[in-house]
């Protein structure tokens, strides 16, 4: 039950990633690409975290947790950088 | 998946996988179908808070059964998480105030004239829409 469970979350993630994409290209601004990137990271996240629970490994903590990390930096990164022409002033 | 959990663990977690996946995909649906980016913004939210919140509760419950640990990895992710979500998307938000992002009609609220930055281009509605409410406001 536990498998199908997570074949069939993985599904329902990898939709909604691909949902995503779509307003990534299409989308009409900048801001709305960096809001998809942000999205986009975090349901990798979640991704990374099934595909632990599916394996049976505690390994992908640390790459999970390095992805939330580097989304969240990257993130406002760009946003600083729209708002004020460089990142660290 | 190699030890074999009891069943209500099983099924508790199956649940929370579930949930958290459904709820990510109409965070997802929202991002994809909502109008403009003033509404966009606020779907994510739901695929963090509780989509992958959720993910990470079950992936709690999981490893802390089939390991016979207390497993707490993921409360690091999800703090983190939460923490860092409200701060990206206000970030976001400024940045779509600023560069003034188009919006439709029925968007509650406006955004505030910015009267010490020049708006970017693609930007004459918003501007006329301005001076119509500055109107309105002076008269």
């Amino acid at each position: 039950m536990l498998r199908f469970a997570v074949i069939v979350a993985m599904l329902l993630f990898t939709v909604s990633l691909l949902l995503n994409l779509y307003r990534m290209v299409r989308g009409p601004d900048l801001v709305d690409r960096i809001l998809t990137l942000d999205s986009l990271y975090v349901n990798a996240i979640a991704i990374i975290i099934l595909l632990g629970i599916f394996l049976g490994s505690t390994l992908f903590f640390e790459a999970a947790m390095l992805i939330a990390m580097m989304g969240f930096v990257g993130t406002v990164a760009v946003c600083k950088y729209v708002l004020r022409g460089n990142i660290i002033e | 998946m190699s030890t074999e959990l009891p069943f209500l663990v099983e099924l508790l977690v199956s649940a929370l996988i579930l949930a958290g996946a459904g709820f990510a995909v109409i965070g997802a649906l929202g991002l994809a179908r909502m109008p403009d980016f003033y509404m966009r913004v606020h779907l994510p939210t739901a695929g963090t808070t509780l989509g992958v919140g959720c993910t990470l509760s079950a992936s709690v419950i999981y490893f802390s059964f089939s390991l016979q640990t207390l497993s707490v990895h993921e409360f690091l992710i999800s703090m983190f998480l939460f923490i860092t979500a409200p701060v990206s998307s206000h970030m976001m938000a400024k940045v779509a105030l600023h560069t003034g992002v188009k919006f439709v009609d029925h968007t509650q609220g406006r955004p505030w004239p910015s009267r010490t930055q020049r708006p970017s281009r693609d930007n004459s509605q918003i501007l006329s829409d301005w001076q119509t409410r500055d109107r309105k406001e002076t008269e």
